[in-house]
């Protein structure tokens, strides 16, 4: 039911003027919501899981829905620069009827060329109208890297990324950079990062900006932000990294099911031995859980199923910076990120030879002091 | 600098830095140590003293009673120390895993548990060890600044590694990164100090024992 639709039913009359006014008042989230079927129980569930993935108490559960109800569905605009299309893949994939997929009736996607149905300037245009429409209020969403090598490594209508990133950023309300790749640069800046990616953080200084960083992240993190926003106005609290404190405030290891192993002392050695069989921990196996601040092992993926190392396999790490370069996925974290065999030839060829020199010159010392050996007698002595 | 490229710079090229530096020091140190060669023996050889060099290595493990009854302070909170921080050192799972990585052998490790057991054994003997050299006159009158800078390089090891396993500090990379530096200033100090006794102890129990054991000197 559409706003005007709810505000008729409470028995007003209206002129035909009036009428398309209230015609125009874009639908709630609300009308959306139930455009789709969603009960009145299953949209005060979806609020308060939404809250207690936030962090916000019980209190805010009337509050969320309550803004929700009323809200107009939220303007964005998504852009994806240098990605490999998985986060959107992530977001769209997801179960339904999930909270993940509530996000498309919170927001009215403005502009997203995966997934709109138009293309070329049509496309182009329908960008164009939301900014204009939503300045200063939609929501910028990014998914990739931009390149700075070259303008041409990476367009869109002919616009390079990096044009095209602040002119979208300069009428955005906050912006979002989904992904590792849009937060911290991720694939396309890993060694030698030939296209010079850089995330969105090093190019926009001026907007509020969140990062949802993850390879792909989880959906429901994106949904639970988009849910912050539009009923607080705010972002969620965030890490230095900028990632939302109640999502990425713990790691992965504080909540891994297979900690008591690590304390244990029993790891897999392989992934088909019998402690890989029993699920004991893979902090051999290369787990990267330690060092990884993300919700897997609470929030877990595929519709709650699991998470990797549910699956028996470790963590990659991939919600931290420069993850695809901090050493082999299959090497424990307390190994090198490379081999030092190189680094120790040359220092045991420098070694030897130093030690050798410096051997002859003691020696030679020695010898000279043998040669010039003044013998004292004991006349010598008594005389001083 | 986030705490991530922290992390990835002490497991990159700080840890082979590091590394170059240790082996360089010791090679150079232990070469020209060797290469002093021995004073000629007046005596008559009376037994190769080959024995005898590794009987003392092992004998000299045990203090004389003497020496235990005048010093069993230091030597009791000594052995504690050293206890703490060897068997953190070679049985705590990780690091076996980084010796395996890099010599080639691996031993089996114990329980995380009782690694933060000798981790704290380590580190409460070492700071008992340090009121006492800062307290008693003698000691403290001997000390200068290499002892502090070996005392200091030996505890933030034990005393990272501690936090880190326990996530004191967070973010944990952080935590971790701090703990591998630590270690790494500590190989690259090594070399240098009196630190280097970790290895010159067994060269010079050795000749100290095989050359009483040539004069025929029950050791
Ligand atoms: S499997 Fe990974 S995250 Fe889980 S306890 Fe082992 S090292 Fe930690």
């Amino acid at each position: 039911m559409t706003q005007s639709n709810l505000i008729k039913n409470r028995g007003y009359h209206f002129l035909p003027q009036q009428e398309e006014i209230l015609m125009s008042i874009p639908p709630t989230i609300g009308d959306s919501l139930r455009k789709q079927g969603l009960s009145r129980r299953e949209f005060l569930k979806f609020c308060a899981t939404a809250a207690s993935l936030m962090a916000l108490p019980p209190t805010m559960i009337p509050r969320i829905a309550e803004a929700l109800e009323n809200t107009p569905r939220q303007s964005v605009i998504w852009l994806s620069f240098q990605e490999c299309t998985g986060c959107t893949e992530s977001l769209t994939r997801a179960h339904a009827p999930t909270i993940e997929n509530l996000i498309f009736n919170m927001i009215s996607l403005d502009y997203h060329h995966t997934l709109q149905a138009a293309s070329g300037d049509a496309a182009e245009k329908a960008r164009a109208e939301a900014m204009k429409a939503n300045h200063g209020n939609y929501l910028l969403v990014v998914d990739g890297s931009i390149p700075l090598g070259n303008p041409g490594y990476s367009t869109i209508a002919g616009i390079s990324n990096q044009d095209m990133l602040h002119e979208v950023a300069s009428g955005a309300k906050a912006i979002i950079a989904v992904g590792t790749c849009a937060a911290f640069g991720g694939l396309p800046y890993a060694y030698p990062n030939p296209t010079g990616a850089v995330s969105v953080q090093e190019l926009i200084r001026d907007k509020p900006i969140v990062n949802v960083p993850g390879c792909p992240p989880i959906p429901v993190v994106i949904s639970s932000i988009v849910a912050h926003y539009v009923t607080l106005g705010t972002l969620p609290q965030l890490d230095s990294l900028k990632r939302p404190m109640p999502f990425y405030g713990q790691n992965i290891h504080d909540r891994c099911y297979r900690r008591h192993f690590y304390h244990r002392g029993k790891f897999a050695e392989t992934f088909d031995d019998e402690g890989a069989k029993q699920g004991w921990c893979l902090y051999k196996l290369g787990c990267k859980g330690p060092v990884t601040y993300n919700a897997c092992a609470v929030l877990k993926w595929n519709d709650a199923t699991s998470f990797p190392i549910e699956s028996g396999h470790g963590c990659l790490g991939c919600s931290e910076p420069n993850f695809w370069d901090a050493g082999s996925f299959y090497k424990a974290l307390s190994i090198p990120t490379a081999g030092v065999a190189t680094a120790a030839s040359y220092a045991t060829v420098g070694g030897v030879a130093i030690g050798v020199v410096a051997g002859i010159r003691n020696r030679q010392q020695k010898t000279f002091a043998q040669q010039h050996h003044q013998t004292v007698t004991v006349d010598d002595l008594e005389r001083k | 600098m986030t705490s991530a490229d922290f992390l990835l710079m002490v497991r990159g090229p700080a840890f082979h830095l590091a590394t170059a530096i240790f082996i360089f020091g010791i090679l150079w140190r232990i070469l020209e140590i060797l290469s002093l060669g021995q004073p000629r023996e007046h005596a008559a050889v009376r037994a190769l003293g080959i024995s005898g060099g590794f009987r003392t290595i092992v004998r000299r493990f045990v203090p004389a009673p003497g020496v235990f009854k005048r010093s069993m302070f230091i030597i009791l909170a000594g052995y504690l120390f050293h206890a703490g921080f060897l068997i953190s050192l070679f049985l705590f799972d990780p690091h076996i895993l980084l010796f395996k990585e890099t010599l080639g052998i691996s031993w089996p490790g114990l329980p995380a548990p009782l690694i933060n057991v000798s981790t704290l054994l380590g580190i409460f003997a070492m700071i008992a060890l340090l009121i006492n050299r800062l307290t008693h006159p003698v000691l403290k009158f001997l000390s200068g600044l290499e002892d502090y800078l070996s005392w200091t390089v030996t505890f933030l090891p034990l005393v990272t590694g501690y936090i880190a396993f326990q996530h004191l500090l967070q973010p944990y990379p952080l935590a971790l990164a701090l703990h591998i530096l630590s270690i790494e200033l500590l190989m690259i100090v090594l070399p240098f100090t009196k630190l280097m006794h970790t290895l010159t102890f067994l060269i010079a129990r050795w000749t100290t024992g095989s050359r009483a054991a040539q004069r025929g000197i029950e050791v």
